[in-house]
């Protein structure tokens, strides 16, 4: 499980995570909306430990992730994370991009590496597309070769940083199918996101982020349809019209 | 009477060769030279903080500033006059591989400054530690889309190698030079050494022109 224990964090003076706690268990989806400069993508950065954080704790099945003698490389094998810039690896074919990490990073064989490359791009629909370069693709279909990258990996869980903002509109469905299909496989994730609609089909519980703070949390029911707070409700009816 | 000057022959071809060989030579030991001391200096100029890239900037701003045939010639001047006179080969040699040091670590750093922090940080994110990170994304990245302008200094340094003839280097220049006042015949001469740097030349920036266009798409 994530366990996020009053973190707080800051860039120089500007103090963008404000003591925020909270809990996701194995196999939950976690769905984090809000506006932007919300926070919302720092506390992701700062699960996976790309960012520092100035107090609090953040603890990923046991480990400290900020505790100076963590092993940050290796944690973030078990965090596999894909961003709203798909960031393809553009010398590599797309079969090559998502068997780098597993032969490099943990070792194995160039046939056990290229085995289970072939197997997650089958599973995020693109099995035709093994010897293609990803400049070649489209938005949608590099977003999807970044979450079966990072899937070959074998994390225990996903996080997801607005990975449908830069889309196309009409490259949004696929890559949200994908989604979809990885919480049906059971996977643990936890997904920043505008896609609202989204949120409230696929997540066990929603988190609204407002200026640093946890403004509401809850299931989608509670936070969606029936949000308490004011905040909540004019975000929401922003977004929503 | 025969005459002081003896005209071209055949038998000079030896002597030509020799100056052909020993530019080859010297133009290859600057290339590899100053391409792996400007890998180096370029990544350390891509990393570095302010303090560190100001001092190196400047280092090479005067490396670059400064024409080739004068840093030639006060160098050896210099070295020599400390009571270690170097062989021509070696003086040229250190000074055309700092020249095109200068130049290599300017392209190597803007080859690795085009890749987007968020391509490293998205290698990171898969496990990958900092090295890993540079040697399996960041350097094939930047190392493909440099190399035209690598090769444009290339062709450059293998055009400058001529000024190292100064210091009493026997390559192509210096060679065809004697064989100037021996011979009286500079215009053959000349455009013999002029069609050979073209030879070497010209199909290497060609072969550049196709790789930037075939990047390009």
């Amino acid at each position: 499980m994530i366990s996020i224990q009053n973190v707080r964090k800051s860039f120089g003076d500007l103090e963008v995570l404000k003591g925020i706690s909270l809990d996701v268990n194995k196999g939950e989806v976690l769905s984090i909306i809000g506006g932007s400069g919300s926070g919302k993508s720092t506390l992701l950065y700062c699960i996976n430990a790309i960012e520092t954080i100035q107090s609090g704790k953040i603890i990923v099945d046991d480990i400290d992730v900020h505790n100076p003698s963590t092993n940050q490389d290796k944690l973030r094998q078990k965090l596999g994370m894909v961003f709203q810039q798909w960031n393809s690896f553009p010398h590599l074919t797309v079969l090559e991009n998502a068997a780098l990490a597993p032969r490099i990073v943990k070792g194995l064989s160039k046939d056990e590496a290229l085995s289970i490359a072939e197997k997650e791009l089958i599973h995020v629909g693109l099995g035709d597309k093994f010897d293609m370069y990803p400049t070649k693709m489209s938005g949608g279909q590099q977003q999807r070769l970044a979450i079966a990258r990072a899937l070959a990996m074998k994390p225990d869980y996903m996080l997801f940083d607005e990975i449908t903002s830069a889309l196309d509109p009409e490259l949004v469905g696929e890559v949200l199918d994908t989604l979809r299909m990885l919480r049906e496989d059971g996977m643990t994730m936890i997904c920043v996101t505008h896609e609202i609609a989204f949120a409230r089909d696929v997540s066990d519980n929603v988190a609204f982020f407002n200026q640093g703070v946890i403004e509401e949390m809850g299931t989608p029911d509670q936070v969606i349809n029936n949000p308490q707070k004011e905040t909540t409700r004019k975000f929401l009816s922003k977004v929503l019209s | 009477m025969g005459s002081f000057f003896t005209p071209l022959s055949w038998n000079d071809s030896g002597f030509i060769l020799t100056g052909v060989m020993n530019t080859i030579t010297i133009s290859l030991v600057a290339i590899i030279a100053g391409t792996l001391l400007g890998l180096v200096v370029g990544f350390i100029r891509s990393e570095a903080n302010k303090a560190a890239n100001t001092a190196l900037g400047a280092v090479l701003d005067i490396l670059r500033s400064v024409p080739l045939i004068i840093q030639l010639i006060l160098f050896t001047t210099y070295i020599g006059a400390m009571g270690h006179p170097l062989d021509p080969f070696v003086a040229g040699s250190i000074v055309l591989s700092l020249y095109t040091m200068a130049f290599m670590a300017e392209v190597f750093r803007g080859g690795f400054d085009s890749v987007h922090g968020s391509m490293i940080t998205a290698a990171r994110s898969l496990g990958m530690t900092y090295w890993q990170a540079v040697r399996y994304v960041q350097f094939p990245i930047s190392l493909r889309a440099i190399f035209p302008s690598w090769l444009g200094v290339a062709l450059s340094v293998i055009k400058d190698s001529a000024l190292v003839s100064v210091i009493g280097y026997m390559e192509l220049l210096r060679t065809s030079e004697q064989l100037i006042s021996r011979t009286q015949q500079p215009l053959e001469i000349l455009i013999g050494v002029g069609v050979f740097y073209f030879i070497i030349s010209y199909p290497l920036s060609l072969y550049g022109k196709y790789v930037e266009r075939k990047m390009a798409v």
